[in-house]
């Protein structure tokens, strides 16, 4: 399998915009049809450029963990627990065994050995405090439908079949797993967010107070990809993983430690992801079994989980969320309270930040913030697209709009009278926050100032009306990478770095800031990641890979410049004698002085020239110490619901989400992927949830026919505006990641909406019709 | 238990010949009974551009064409299509063209990670055969059968929208 | 998914023979509900007799006026066929709003009426249930009841039956027509699901030995005035949680007749005879229709989760009427509600 990205398609000519507006993305446009026709000299950041690996997606041509397809392949199925604590007492295997066709069961008894301590199970992404679980490791279970043997067989349907026939006896104990019955055992973890002046004392003087409690149910990422694993043994004992994973190192480090294993023994691919929306930023169990499985036959294995158990993996975490706010008459807040509750496993501590985002947002002179964790017999909850963020600001959001109600201000002006140019919780200033403009050109293009701010006033036809709005926000982080760049004389770059693509656009980003950076047009490049044998980079999380990514390439390519640069001078009648490593540019195949391309010289002769073939530099990014600013992304979301009241129907028709989000690398991959993070905060407004039995601890609706996610009849229009957002501060580019900041908010403007519509205010999500009735 | 005891006692599986017209290829499998269309597209004939997401007919990954109709193939036994025409994804580029959807797929960036986008594609191609969806919400509606996670339904109404028009409503 | 031997069957003739020696057997024709369970393990048959081929697969219309549906005619077909498009658009209605179109291109119609119950506790085999297992209890009862039935339940059993289809067919007055061993029968659809009682792993009346050949339809098909509403957690794709069928024959603004069935509230498409009773001669109008709705639910009971379907139902109820009424029957592709 072959992890370059061979771009075939032109770039497309008439760019395909959707819905997605920028001023800068208009030039954009006109500046790309104007290389288009001259090829004269590439710029594709800031271009809305079509996916290079677009061609291999709509082909079937781009191979995904459980597709390669090697001689000998082993298949194997998991068996799942039915308890959601005990032990197990005995497990027969007799009547799997005897199916032909069936290699081996692989159970705790049986398995080859793996690493006895917990650091050896600790991954990148594993919380800090806490024994990671281990897969088939011994008797104990931990959560219901936790792997308890492996089936190996000549073929699926044989694993699969024979899997059901093996037989576990349990020695069950009691569990619990449901929130609301473990808040009161919850125990508070330490976070970074300090708190400000005296909130209780503050909330009680406030002029108007708020307080609620908001609650989020567990949520699963439900990828459209299985996880999958196919593990392919060498006779000298070393494994190529084929994994579907956020991050191969990760998953790399993770397998040599839990095997024991050497740095060279392991490789792992990932140059495709069905999606992973925070589900793969840690190895799963399915890679672990199927290593196992590869070790103890020597043979290629390949494991696909099913959907069912694709539940038995991380999870959104429930959380409970109380909001107190407490404001003057004239709606400046005095006082802010944020508590959370949250379901972590009995095993592991995981918590994000739910609470401090307002410290972000708001200003307040006054502020506490505590986050709370219960421990449930289920897995380790884990990150799941913006996590604490999605979950904390819709609690946030909808506490604003309701303390917007009871001031009788218009929730946007709320927000503007309380905005804060300061990061309260370290009272730092920001990179940049362009979240005014984000809510100006927001309601603008939403049309809110027709908006009439009573509830139940608006209507057409039948159904009720309702505009509501909410701010989002998050992180812009930037972590080590490192990239590789390898020029060919010929012009052609490849350009490399460990990172995945999960469906950001990682592949089509790369290429961009190599070309530009190269001065080739952007077929000319080829892009490699999701091979753990390429340079440093982190998993592919917290919306900080384009940024991380596009500075370590942007390193490497100006090293190979300078190399060019140092074998240029040495060419007779040389135009570069006299020149530095910053007068020159790569542009149109050539090495050129900065500001007069046309004292140049083609890369070919260069090259030709220093006798290299090819010259290939590898490069860590850098960035300038910016501790002493606050770097976030934000949005202002505006949607509209109809609802017909008496059916309980709810009809989201319209939703404009206005993102500052600095440069925005690739208007059209940015905007679809804040298109889909809209599309799954509506569907944890109106969708999502992970129901189970607690009686059983059991997950009643793991399948995707139950557990609800939009459909396309669900969606219509989405408009995205990328807000100018200069920022001179945080990177060179003056970029910040997207894969985050689109899903923040939009529950509670869709929440906010539907109080708008009805008067009725539903706080625990998902707003399903019955809760609504309820109300009525 | 007793059908599974009686299914467990039973002899080596019996196998049987199906011939399949795969992308305008004949193949003839000899496969088990309980082997899927998709099991058999992906794992006996190598055509893993059709994908598998929850095998049990909730997501439409695993949309293909039969006899021109689309159907879930995870639910579909292979041997129940004996004779059958069957186009997948990679049956629909001729001559390294790609297909009208296809490129509006790529045109208007229709996919994110791309594990759908086979199976909507092909469930567009079924849609368009079918010439009964006119409007945004016939489209919508008759496309609700593949979900995509990422969320680029919007995306992926345009596309189907420039495809309609670039076929001028043929199939 | 057990291993299992499959066979086909030659003709309806051959179909019967197989079935009947063998109890264990069971007949595949779309696949889309038994394939699906299989591979949960709630159905494990260890021989499948194919009838996909049998030639059942037309539509002609019958010297009353009426139409005779082939039991391997697929949902959409069934659904876009010109005659049922013209005279009897609910149940072009109602399958459309079912499932999705490849599912409907694969369903078959009699395999449409043999559905089995989407309650979360058939479908996981650890857990308790009468239907899947007789004699092991109800896990849904004290569970996670929130799609399960109000109405005809029993304390053996609270699931219901998912089809759209068999909505519409209840409320046309539709007899599903069978061969067995014996023999052709028909059996009117209202007859053809059972309640739950105290058996509730017999879905319906069909013999061991029968097929089913035929839907056949009457001539009254209630083209001018009928609706079909249903309602679920998302706008496409899902299970209904109520749905209802209202057809009417007016005559002056009065209702000569008035056929009501609800769907994902019992084990069978409830039709509602007597609520019928108190439409006819009466104006169609919203209290009519209160009281109908009022007389079909009066014995409704919730199991907690699901108490809020009682209401629902009943709004629902009225609200289709009145679409039935207005001649605005809901569009199943324009989400508003009309």
């Amino acid at each position: 399998m072959s992890t370059d990205v061979n771009r075939r398609d032109p770039l497309a000519t008439t760019v395909a915009f959707g819905s997605i507006e920028t001023a800068n993305a208009q030039a954009a446009v006109q500046a790309t049809a104007q290389q288009q026709a001259s090829k004269s000299m590439s710029s594709y950041i800031g271009t809305p450029t079509s996916r290079v690996d677009g061609r291999a997606k709509v082909t079937g041509q781009a191979k995904y963990a459980g597709e390669l397809n090697v001689a000998g392949l082993v298949y194997g199925s998991a068996v799942g627990a039915t308890v959601a604590k005990g032990r197990i007492v005995r497990i027969n295997a007799d009547d799997a065994l005897k199916v032909p066709g069936v290699l081996d069961v692989l159970t705790h008894q049986n398995r080859p050995r793996m690493a006895d301590n917990d650091q050896a199970y600790r991954d990148d992404a594993a919380p800090e405090s806490g024994a990671p679980y281990r897969p088939l490791y011994d008797d104990r279970i931990l959560f219901n439908g936790q792997p308890v043997a492996l089936v190996l067989a000549e073929d699926w349907e044989t694993a699969r079949y024979a899997a059901m026939l093996v037989r576990v006896e349990y020695k069950a104990e009691d569990h619990v797993t449901d929130l609301h019955a473990a808040r009161g055992s919850a125990f508070v973890v330490e976070k970074p967010e300090k708190p400000r002046g005296d909130a209780a004392k503050a909330f009680a003087a406030a002029a108007v107070r708020h307080e609620a409690e908001y609650f989020i149910p567990i949520e699963h990422h439900n990828p459209m990809e299985l996880f999958a694993s196919t593990v392919v043994w060498s006779d000298d004992g070393k494994l190529t993983v084929y994994d579907k994973t956020q991050g191969v190192q990760n998953v790399q480090r993770y397998l040599c430690g839990v095997f024991g294993l050497k740095s060279d023994d392991v490789t792992v691919m990932s140059p495709f992801m069905g999606g992973g929306f925070g589900s793969g930023l840690r190895p799963q169990y399915q890679v672990v079994l199927a290593v196992l499985g590869a070790m103890s036959l020597k043979r290629p294995v390949r494991l696909v989980l099913n959907r069912a158990q694709m539940y038995g993996v991380g999870y959104r975490p429930a959380t409970i969320e109380r909001l107190a706010l407490g404001a003057r008459a004239n709606g400046e807040l005095e006082a802010i309270t944020h508590e959370a509750i949250a379901v972590t496993s009995q095993y592991e501590d995981f918590s994000r930040n739910d609470t401090g985002w307002s410290g972000i947002l708001y200003k307040s002179p006054n502020a506490r913030y505590t986050h709370k964790l219960a421990r449930l017999d289920l897995p380790t909850s884990g990150d799941m697209r913006a996590p604490g963020a999605a979950t904390g600001v819709y609690a946030l959001e909808a506490a604003m709009d309701e303390l917007a109600v009871a001031l009788k201000l218009d929730p946007v002006e709320l927000r503007l009278r309380c905005y804060s140019d300061r990061d309260q919780n370290e009272d730092l200033p920001f990179t940049s926050k362009s979240l005014r403009e984000c809510y100006r050109q927001g309601a603008e293009a939403f049309g809110w100032s027709k908006r009439n701010p009573e509830p139940r006033s608006m209507r057409d036809g039948k159904e009720l009306v309702g505009w509501g709005m909410a701010t989002g926000v998050w992180e812009a982080l930037q972590m080590p990478a490192s990239a590789r760049i390898v020029l060919t004389a010929n012009g052609h770059t490849e350009v490399a770095t460990a990172a995945s693509d999960i469906g950001t656009g990682t592949y089509t980003i790369m290429a961009q800031v190599a070309a530009d950076r190269m001065g080739v047009p952007i077929d000319n490049v080829t892009v490699r990641l999701g091979d753990s044998t390429l340079p440093a980079c982190p998993i592919e999380g917290g919306s900080w890979i384009a940024a991380s990514v596009s500075h370590a390439i942007i390193g490497a390519a100006d090293e190979v410049r300078g190399e060019l640069l140092r074998i240029a001078k040495t060419m007779p009648d040389t135009p570069f004698a006299d020149a530095l490593a910053g007068d020159v540019v790569l542009t149109n195949g050539k090495l050129a002085r900065a500001g007069d391309v046309a004292r140049s010289v083609p890369i070919a002769d260069v090259m030709r020239h220093g006798k290299v073939e090819h010259i290939e530099r590898i490069k860590d990014n850098t960035f300038a110490d910016i501790s002493k600013y606050a770097r976030n992304t934000h949005s202002a979301v505006f949607v509209e619901v109809k609802i017909d009241e008496e059916i309980g129907i709810i009809r989201v028709t319209r939703a404009v989400s206005a993102v500052a989000a600095g440069r925005i690398l690739n208007p059209k991959t940015a905007g679809n992927q804040v298109v889909g993070s809209v599309v799954g905060g509506i569907g944890m407004a109106l969708h999502e949830e992970t129901l189970i039995d607690h009686a059983f601890g059991r997950i009643m609706n793991a399948n995707i026919a139950e557990y609800h996610v939009p459909v396309h009849a669900d969606i219509h229009d989405i408009k995205v505006i990328f807000v100018d957002e200069p920022d001179s501060i945080i990177n060179p580019l003056g970029m910040k990641g997207v894969g985050e900041i689109g899903i923040v908010g939009v529950a509670a403007a869709v929440a906010n909406a539907i109080y708008h519509a009805t008067g009725k205010r539903v706080r625990d999500l998902p707003i399903t019709l019955d809760k609504l009735q309820r109300q009525l | 238990m007793s059908d599974v005891s009686r299914s467990a006692a039973m002899a080596a599986p019996a196998t049987i010949n199906v011939t399949l017209e795969v992308n305008g290829r004949s193949c003839t499998l000899t496969i088990a009974p309980w082997t899927t269309l998709l099991d058999a597209l992906r794992d006996r004939l190598g055509l893993t551009g059709t994908k598998k997401g929850c095998d049990q007919g909730q997501c439409g990954a695993c949309t293909v064409l039969v006899d021109g109709r689309r159907i879930n193939s995870c639910l579909t036994l292979a041997v129940m299509k004996d004779g059958a025409k069957v186009t997948t994804i990679e049956g629909l580029e001729t001559d390294g063209t790609l297909h009208p959807l296809q490129q509006a797929f790529i045109d208007h960036d229709a996919f994110q990670c791309g594990y759908c986008t086979p199976g909507q594609i092909c469930s567009a191609a079924g849609l368009i055969a079918e010439g009964k969806a006119k409007t945004p919400d016939q489209i919508r509606e008759l496309m609700s059968g593949n979900i995509c996670r990422c969320g680029a339904y919007p995306n992926i109404l345009a596309a189907i929208q420039q495809a309609m028009t670039a076929m001028g409503g043929k199939s | 998914m057990i291993k299992f031997q499959y066979d086909r069957a030659a003709d309806v003739t051959d179909a019967v023979r197989q079935i009947a020696a063998d109890p264990e057997a069971r007949f595949i024709a779309g696949g889309t509900n038994l394939i699906d369970l299989m591979k949960y393990q709630v159905e494990r048959p260890p021989r499948l007799i194919d009838i996909s081929r049998l030639p059942l697969t037309s539509v002609e219309e019958t010297p009353g006026g009426g139409l005779r549906i082939g039991a391997l005619v697929p949902n959409t077909d069934l659904a876009y066929h010109p005659l049922v498009e013209q005279r009897y658009p609910i149940l072009s209605s109602a399958i459309m709003s079912g499932a999705s179109q490849q599912l409907r291109n694969m369903a078959s119609t009699g395999g449409n009426l043999v559905q089995r119950t989407r309650c979360f506790y058939f479908y996981d085999v650890t857990m308790a249930c009468n239907k899947r297992q007789p004699g092991s209890g109800c896990a849904a009862i004290k569970g996670i009841n929130r799609i399960n039935a109000i109405l005809g339940t029993s304390e053996s059993c609270i699931a219901t039956h998912p089809s759209d289809m068999c909505v519409a067919l209840a409320v046309l007055d539709a007899k599903v027509h069978v061969t067995g061993l014996s023999g052709s029968r028909e059996i009117a659809v209202v007859d053809f699901h059972r309640l739950p009682g105290d058996t509730p792993q017999i879905d319906n009346n069909l013999r061991r030995d029968e097929i089913i050949t035929a839907i056949e339809l009457p001539a009254q098909g209630f083209a001018a005035n009928h609706s079909y509403l249903k309602i679920r957690d998302r706008l496409s794709y899902a299970f209904a949680l109520v749905s209802v069928a209202a057809a009417l024959e007016l005559e002056s603004g009065r209702i000569k007749t008035g056929r009501l069935a609800l769907g994902g509230v019992a084990h069978k498409p409830w039709r509602s005879v007597e609520a019928e009773a108190a439409l006819r001669g009466q104006a169609a109008g919203p209290e009519t229709f209160a009281r109908a709705a009022e007389i079909v639910l009066r014995d409704a009971k919730g199991f907690g989760h699901n108490d809020f379907k009682i209401d629902l139902a009943r709004r629902a109820i009225v609200r289709t009427l009145t679409q039935a009424a207005n001649a605005t029957p809901q569009s199943q592709a324009d989400k508003r509600i009309r």
